[in-house]
């Protein structure tokens, strides 16, 4: 059998894997410079106010993005206070309290919820969801009417309804990632706690704080989907440009109005500005998993002597 | 067991069949390009699959990818022909490497559709009505407009609930190109376009979005084309035209508003036939357009496509009320056969 033997064969699989490496910066970068030169007129055009200003008129030639920018961090927000006290509940019984027999079954179908196509959740949305979302709000007293959160006509499509497709969407990623980080944490951990007479509330708390770093990761992760999803949203949300805190209003996401809009729209202005939408919607995901990872790096410096490797890497993976 | 390899063999028999013949024909076969609007695609792949079926020689590819990307690629020259549902601008028009020529290929529709608890009969709208429901003016079904134009018909209080195309489309162009035509307030406040800033509503992505949405959201109303409406058996009101009438939309009431059309209709057959004057004329309807080069740099497929369009004016026509589009009115044909002319060979 022939071996790679040395230096030479090392240094080719580093040469390799290093240009794969860097092949990833090229193409990230390389996505910003073409975003950046498609949208140039734009850019040109309105400046600074395209994130401020909130009309969008094709036929005027006028355009800002402000209630596509609302609606995507909004309906993601919303979906992250949704989802994860649910996604981190699911990893929690997962790892420390379910049955064995129980947790096969559980986790293929919360890997099932993460392989279902964004289209079909859209769908469910339609005909099950935006009826539900309806009949909740036409059935609210009027007191609770008149709250900013719950304005508006009952017309089913919502922010709200965005909101709960999405919720459901992180879930699994959330859950599924949160599981593992938990997993990785050593058991001596769980063994010291209950050695010192702590209940099993406690025990997972103890757990919950070793592995924190990880599961604010997998948090993160679920938060990038939710900003980037176009399919799913646009089928519910309304497509309504405006900006409003009401959960029944109908709104607009910054991916969606792309994907409605991209392909009809034959003047360069408009174009460049939808493609400007698409550098923003790159600039505030950039923006937020370079935040996450400052405050991951913050908070395993604070806790070093308490996060164990394997916690400390998978929050890394799951940012 | 027995069966299936004899049937296995067959197959590779025919496959083999296939291949021959595609191989004899690959030497003169010819490949034409074109992309744009999405609304006439079923006709214009009709027309391709049957034209291939008569030449199998030619083979026209066609994607549906939009007026907008149509247009873009044709300036591009990524693509022979272009296809749209809206006539070029100017502004279009001067970007292009050469002139482009317009051809009128089959014509179409947009019906309202509604959704109004208790009602069940079929609802009139003028002009003005429809404007100024989409412009958040009329907020109610017993607005004194509407029943004005409704005598006899329940109309109950309920907000209306405007739905509308969350996508750029042709549907649109029309739809408000008509609305712009009959009230000033929407021309100034809205504008024409693929896609506009609408002032109120709920978007739906495609005709099926707005269908979707009018039909679950009590007291919706909403755009739809005609064809869709039709194949998906939706009642839809009948619309009040120039003439007067309240008309409901048929392909024969389409076509008749292109004949009432050509007593105006310029050279470039760069015309918008929404509000037309004349009787028993449907209001809301459009003609969608094939795009050329003048002077394209590839004669063999200009002499093609020019035989094309030939065929598809004359027999072609003939699926199109099968498809629910309306046939292009004879005197239009007689002068686009003229035009044709016009690219150089």
């Amino acid at each position: 059998m022939k071996r790679f033997v040395g230096g030479a064969g090392d240094r080719g699989f580093r040469w390799a894997t290093g240009s794969f490496a860097l092949l990833l910066i090229v193409i990230v970068v390389g996505i910003g410079i073409v975003l950046w030169r498609e949208s140039i007129l734009s850019i040109r055009a309105f400046g600074f106010n395209f994130w401020r200003t909130s009309i969008w008129d094709p036929v005027a030639g006028n355009f800002g993005a402000a209630p596509f920018i609302w609606g995507t961090l909004y309906s993601s927000v919303l979906a992250l206070v949704i989802a994860t006290p649910i996604a981190i509940g699911i990893a929690i019984f997962l790892s420390e309290l379910c049955p064995e027999w129980l947790r096969t079954p559980l986790v293929f179908l919360t890997e099932l919820l993460a392989a279902i196509p964004s289209i079909v959740y859209g769908l469910w949305g339609i005909f099950f969801l935006i009826p539900l979302v309806r009949s909740t709000q036409s059935s609210i007293p009027a007191w609770l009417a008149e709250f900013p959160l719950f304005t508006g006509a009952p017309y089913g499509v919502s922010m709200g309804a965005a909101a709960i497709i999405l919720a459901i969407m992180i879930v699994p990623f959330t859950s599924s990632v949160a599981r593992e980080v938990l997993r990785s944490v050593p058991l001596s951990q769980r063994e010291g706690a209950y050695a010192l007479g702590a209940t099993q509330w406690e025990a997972t708390r103890v757990v919950l704080h070793y592995a924190r770093v990880g599961i604010f990761g997998a948090i993160m992760l679920g938060f990038g989907r939710a900003l980037g999803e176009t399919m799913a949203v646009t089928m519910v949300i309304g497509n309504s440009a405006r900006i409003s805190w009401s959960l029944f209003e109908p709104q607009y996401t910054m991916a969606a109005v792309i994907a409605n809009e991209f392909k009809e729209a034959a003047d360069d202005l408009h174009l460049h500005a939808l493609v400007e939408i698409g550098l923003v919607l790159f600039v505030i995901t950039l923006i937020v998993n370079l935040g996450s990872r400052l405050l991951i790096w913050r908070m395993t410096r604070e806790g070093r002597p308490r996060v164990a490797p394997q916690a400390a890497e998978s929050a890394e993976a799951a940012a | 067991m027995k069966l299936h390899t004899l049937r296995g063999w067959r197959l590779a028999a025919a496959g083999a069949c296939v291949i021959a013949l595609g191989a004899g024909v690959a030497a003169q076969k010819l490949q034409i390009n074109g992309a744009g609007a999405t609304f006439p695609y079923p006709i214009y792949s009709k027309w391709f699959s049957e034209y291939n079926k008569l030449h199998p020689n030619i083979e026209i590819n066609y994607q549906s990818i939009g007026s907008g990307g149509g247009i873009r690629q044709l300036t591009n020259q990524t693509v022979f022909f272009g296809a749209t549902d809206g006539p070029m601008t100017p502004a279009q028009l001067a970007a292009a490497p050469g002139r482009v020529l317009h051809f009128p290929t089959v014509l179409g529709a947009v019906v309202p559709i509604y959704n109004i608890p208790g009602v069940t009969g079929e609802l009139k709208f003028s002009g003005v009505v429809l404007a100024d429901v989409f412009l958040g003016k009329i907020t109610r079904w017993n607005d004194a407009a509407i029943m004005k134009i409704n005598p006899g018909v329940n109309l109950p209080s309920t907000p209306i609930a405007v739905a509308r195309r969350s996508d750029g489309s042709g549907t649109t162009y029309i739809f408000v190109d008509y609305l712009s035509k009959v009230s000033a307030e929407f021309k100034t406040r809205v504008g024409v376009n693929t896609a506009v800033n609408w002032p109120v509503g709920l978007g739906g992505a495609g005709n099926e979005g707005v269908a979707g949405l009018v039909k679950q959201t009590p007291g919706a109303i909403g755009y739809v084309e005609l064809i869709y409406a039709l194949q998906n058996n939706i009642s839809y009101g009948s619309v009040q035209n120039a003439a007067g009438e309240f008309v409901k939309a048929t392909t024969a009431a389409v076509t008749k508003a292109a004949a009432e059309a050509v007593k105006a209709m310029p050279a470039d057959f760069r015309v918008s036939i929404t509000n037309a004057p004349g009787a028993g004329v449907y209001p809301i309807s459009s003609f969608t357009w094939l795009l050329f080069y003048e002077n394209p740099s590839n004669k063999a497929m200009a002499k093609t496509m020019v035989e094309f369009m030939q065929w598809a004016l004359g027999d072609g026509q003939k699926f199109a009320e099968e498809l629910g589009y309306a046939a292009v009115p004879a005197p239009v044909v007689q002068l686009e056969l003229a035009a044709l002319k016009k690219i150089k060979l």
